[in-house]
C-alpha cells in the first residue's frame, strides 16, 4: 500500500496524456446507465486506459461525475490497486506474503531496489520497470516468488535476478 | 437531541429497557437519544448533532459511546456504538456496565496512544474534546505504545492550520465541508493507521479551493484544524513606538466574546471589549460597524442603480470573504453578479489609511490596522493581492474573537469587572443597521432600510423588517418599496448559497437582491467565534443579542451616521461615485476548482 505521506504533491501533467484516451473514458462514462456508485468501476477503466491515475485523470472523472476531486482521491488513495504514479513497461511484483518472506523475499526485494535503483512503487529511469511489493499470490510452494507482469518466477535466488531482468531488456 | 426526536414523532413506539428502567421511545430513536431520556449520559466524541443546520455526523468511528446490549437468550452480551444503533422491541441496554466502561476506556486509550502528547502547548489546550474525554473517563495510563503518525503540519494558508497528527478521523470536518458547505475540499485519505483527512491529492490547503469559512475548525474536536495564530504580531505592533496601531471590531464579536469568560451566551459586551482594547494600548479603538455603514451607502446605491438602469439582477452581497471565494472557485461564470463593494473591514482599512491618515497627519505606512473578526476567512482576505496594493495593506493583521479572548487573558485583564467605554471617533461612530451585519439577514435588512428611504424619499415608519429575519438557512421575503416589490433571497451556509447560485445560473432566479453568508447562521456562528461545541442554542442567543444591540442604538439607518456623511462630504464625494469606486470597490477573479 502507498502510504499517504508518500504520495507526492504532484504537479498537473501537461500535454502528455492522449486526448483519445480521455475521449474513450468519457464515452465509457456516458455509456453507463447511472454513475451512482460507479466511481470504482470508472477508475478501473481509467487505470486500464492510462496505466495509472494521474491528477488530471482523477479531476476529469470528478468533473464528469460532478463530485469533488477530494472524493475521487479519497477512493484512489484507499485502494492499493489504484496507482497514482506511471508504471513502467513491466511491473515487478515481489511477494511479501508470510511463506515468501520467511524464505527471504525481503532480501530479493532489497537486491532489486539496488539493481534497479528505485524504491518500492517507483519506476526505473529508463521507464522499463516498476517495482512493487505485494501480498500472497497463492504460490507459496514456490516461495520466494516474484512476478513480472503475469509471469511467475518461483524459488528465486538473488544471483538469478540479472538473468531474469535481462529477458525484458 | 430535541430535533432528532421530532423526526420520530409519528413513528410506532418501541418498548426498551435502559439500565433496567422501562421506557417507550419512537422507532428510529438511537440508544444514545433514548439514554438521555432516563438521565444516562453516554460520552461521545465523533458524534455531532447540529440538527439546526441539518448536520448529523454519524460515522461511529471513535467507538467511545459503546454500550452493552443484554442477550440473555444466548447468554452473550454484545457491545454496540449507541450513536448509530437504533432501538428495537425488547432491547435491553446497559450504559455504565463494567464491559461498557472498559470498552469506552479502551477506545480512548487507543486514540491517545496515537495522539501527540503536547497538550501544554496545543492550540486547543482546555478546549479539546479528546482531552476533556480523557479527563471525564479518568484515563491515568495508556496501555499501548507504538508507532505514531508523523505528518508535517500544513502551514501553507493564511487562515487554517492543518495538523494531521492530531486527526482522530471523526470526519466531522468532512461532513461539514461536503454536506453542509458543499465545498468538497476535505476527504479521508489513505486507509488504516495512516488515514487522515485532507484535500485532494494531499495538496497544501492554499492550493485547494478551500473558502476558509472555518466551519471545519468550529467542529474539529481536537487541534487537527485550527486558525493561523496572529496574536504575536499584534503584541509586536503594540510595542513598536513608531507605529500608530488602530483596532476595529466586527459586529458579531461583541455578542460572543463574553463566552470566553464564562458569561451567559448572548451577553452583549461591547463596552467591556472597548475598555479591554484601550487597556491593551491601541492608539484608537474603532468599529468595523463604521465600515458596515459605509458598505451600505455603496451597496444600497449599487442596488438602486442596478434596479433603475435594468442592470444585472439579482445583486449579491459581497461582505463575506468565504462566500466570495466560493463563487470564484465554484461559479466563475457568475462573477458579474456580486456587488463590487469591498467587505466592511477592508473598507474601514482603506479609509483608515487615506482619510483618517490625512486628517490626522499620520504616514499611512506607520498605521497598523488590526481587525478583530468572528471569521477565519478574513485572515486570508486581508492578504489578497488586490487589497494589499498601493504600497500599504488595507488591513494588516486579523485576529479572531477567540484570539482576542486569549489576548485579554494573556494581558491579565479582568474582563468581567471592566467598566464600559465608548468607541473612539470618527471611525467608531456606527448605527444599528451596521450591528445587524453580524447575523444572517442583517446585511440585507440594513441595505433595505437605506434603499427604501432613498427610493421613496420618505422616512420609514417601521425600521425593522421582520420578514428578513430568522435562522433557517434558506429564506425568501418580499419588501414593498414605494410601488415596487423587491424580492429578497437569503442564504446562510454555502450549501444553501449553492442552491441560490444554481437558480441564477439556470436563469430561474426570481430575486432582486440576495444576501449570502458562508457560515450557517451568519457571522455569529463564524469559524473564529468561541467554540459552540455542538450547542446551536448559543448561536440563537447571539442572534437575539445582535437585534437587542440594534434596538439600543439611537441611529439605526446607515445613511444617518453623521461621521459617514462627513466622510462623503469632506473626502469621497457621491456614494458610488468616482472616488468611492476607486477606494471602496474591488474585483473578483476566476479560480481553479480542486
Amino acid at each position: 500500500m502507498t502510504k499517504p505521506h508518500e504520495i507526492d504533491v504532484y504537479e498537473p501533467v501537461e500535454g502528455e496524456l492522449p486526448k483519445e484516451k480521455f475521449d474513450e473514458l468519457e464515452a465509457f462514462i456516458n455509456s453507463l446507465e447511472s454513475t451512482d456508485g460507479a466511481l470504482i468501476e470508472i477508475l478501473h477503466k481509467a487505470q486500464n486506459l492510462f496505466g495509472y491515475l494521474p491528477r488530471d485523470v482523477q479531476l476529469f472523472v470528478a468533473r464528469k461525475l460532478g463530485i469533488p476531486g477530494a472524493e475521487v482521491f479519497g477512493v484512489v488513495s484507499f485502494y492499493s490497486y489504484f496507482t497514482t504514479e506511471p508504471r513502467g513497461k513491466h511491473t515487478i511484483s515481489v511477494c511479501m506474503g508470510t511463506a515468501c518472506f520467511v524464505r527471504g523475499s525481503d532480501k530479493i526485494l532489497e537486491k532489486l531496489k539496488e539493481k534497479l535503483q528505485v524504491q518500492v512503487n517507483e519506476i526505473t529511469e529508463d521507464g522499463l520497470f516498476t517495482l512493487k511489493d505485494i501480498r500472497c499470490v497463492g504460490a507459496c510452494g514456490l516461495a520466494p516468488v516474484i512476478m513480472i507482469d503475469d509471469k511467475v518466477y518461483g524459488r528465486v535466488k538473488e544471483e538469478e535476478l540479472d538473468g531474469i531482468l535481462d529477458t525484458y531488456r | 437531541m430535541a430535533g432528532s426526536q421530532e423526526l420520530h414523532e409519528d413513528k410506532p413506539m418501541i418498548n426498551i429497557k435502559i439500565n433496567n428502567k422501562d421506557l417507550k421511545v419512537p422507532e428510529g430513536t438511537t440508544i444514545l437519544e433514548a439514554a438521555h431520556k432516563v438521565g444516562a449520559k453516554i460520552p461521545t466524541l465523533c458524534h455531532l448533532d447540529l440538527h439546526d443546520i441539518k448536520m448529523v455526523n454519524k460515522t461511529a468511528s471513535c467507538r467511545v459511546c459503546m454500550v452493552e446490549l443484554v442477550d440473555s437468550r444466548n447468554n452473550r452480551n454484545k457491545l454496540v456504538p449507541s450513536c448509530v444503533t437504533t432501538v428495537s422491541e425488547g432491547m435491553e441496554a446497559l450504559t455504565s456496565s463494567l464491559n461498557a466502561i472498559a470498552a469506552r476506556r479502551m477506545s480512548v486509550e487507543l486514540l491517545l496512544s496515537n495522539h501527540p502528547n503536547e497538550c501544554f502547548t496545543c492550540a486547543k489546550n482546555l478546549e479539546c474534546e479528546l482531552q476533556a474525554l480523557a479527563q471525564e473517563l479518568k484515563i491515568r495510563h495508556i496501555r499501548w505504545e507504538g508507532e505514531r503518525m508523523d505528518y508535517p503540519r500544513d502551514l501553507s494558508s493564511d487562515a487554517i492550520v492543518k495538523d494531521a497528527d492530531k486527526c482522530i478521523y471523526c470526519r466531522r470536518c468532512e461532513t461539514m465541508c461536503n454536506e453542509v458547505q458543499t465545498c468538497g475540499i476535505l476527504s479521508g485519505i489513505g486507509r488504516g493507521f495512516e488515514a487522515f483527512v485532507g484535500p485532494a491529492f494531499n495538496i497544501p490547503m492554499v492550493e485547494s479551493s478551500c473558502t476558509y469559512c472555518g466551519q471545519c475548525v468550529q467542529v474539529c474536536p481536537t487541534a487537527a484544524l485550527t486558525e493561523v495564530y496572529h496574536v504575536d504580531k499584534v503584541w509586536e505592533a503594540l510595542n513598536d513606538p513608531d507605529k500608530h496601531v488602530i483596532v476595529q471590531t466586527a459586529p458579531a464579536v461583541r455578542v460572543a466574546l463574553g463566552d470566553m469568560f464564562g458569561m451567559e451566551p448572548g451577553t452583549i459586551v461591547t463596552g467591556k471589549m472597548v475598555t479591554a482594547l484601550k487597556n491593551m494600548g491601541f492608539n484608537a479603538v474603532f468599529d468595523t460597524n463604521f465600515g458596515a455603514d459605509l458598505t451600505i451607502m455603496e451597496e444600497a446605491s449599487e442596488l438602486i442603480y442596478r434596479v433603475k438602469e435594468n442592470k444585472t439582477l439579482p445583486i449579491l452581497t459581497s461582505c463575506c470573504p468565504a462566500w466570495v471565494k466560493f463563487i470564484e472557485h465554484q461559479f466563475p461564470e457568475l462573477l458579474e453578479v456580486p456587488s463590487t463593494c469591498k467587505s466592511p473591514h477592508i473598507m474601514f482599512g482603506t479609509i483608515a489609511k487615506t482619510y483618517y491618515a490625512e486628517k490626522n497627519g499620520i504616514d499611512p505606512d506607520n498605521i497598523v490596522v488590526v481587525s478583530i473578526m468572528p471569521c477565519i476567512a478574513k485572515k486570508a482576505e486581508a492578504k489578497r493581492p488586490e487589497l494589499t496594493k498601493d504600497t500599504h495593506n488595507n488591513v494588516d493583521i486579523v485576529v479572531t474573537t477567540r484570539e482576542l479572548g486569549y489576548m485579554i487573558k494573556e494581558a491579565g485583564i479582568e474582563f468581567e469587572s471592566l467598566n464600559d467605554s465608548e468607541f473612539d471617533n470618527p471611525l467608531g461612530e456606527h448605527t444599528g443597521a451596521a450591528v445587524i451585519f453580524g447575523t444572517t439577514g442583517g446585511v440585507i435588512e440594513a441595505a433595505i432600510r437605506t434603499a427604501h428611504e432613498w427610493m421613496t424619499g420618505k422616512e420609514l415608519e417601521q425600521i425593522e423588517f421582520n420578514q428578513l429575519r430568522g435562522m433557517d438557512g434558506l429564506r425568501e421575503a418580499e419588501v414593498q418599496v414605494g410601488d415596487k416589490v423587491l424580492k429578497i433571497g437569503i442564504a446562510s451556509g454555502l450549501g444553501n448559497a449553492r442552491i441560490l447560485l444554481e437558480s441564477i445560473r439556470d436563469g430561474k432566479s426570481k430575486y432582486d437582491a440576495i444576501e449570502i453568508m458562508a457560515c450557517p447562521g451568519g457571522c455569529i456562528a463564524g469559524g473564529g467565534q468561541p467554540y459552540h461545541h455542538g450547542n446551536f442554542e448559543i448561536i440563537k442567543k447571539r442572534q437575539e443579542a445582535i437585534y437587542r444591540e440594534d434596538k439600543n442604538r439611537k441611529i439605526r439607518k446607515s445613511h444617518e451616521n453623521p461621521e459617514i456623511l462627513r466622510l462623503y462630504k469632506e473626502y469621497l464625494g457621491e456614494p458610488f461615485g468616482e472616488t468611492a469606486h476607486r477606494l471602496l470597490h474591488t474585483h473578483f477573479e476566476e479560480r481553479e476548482r480542486i
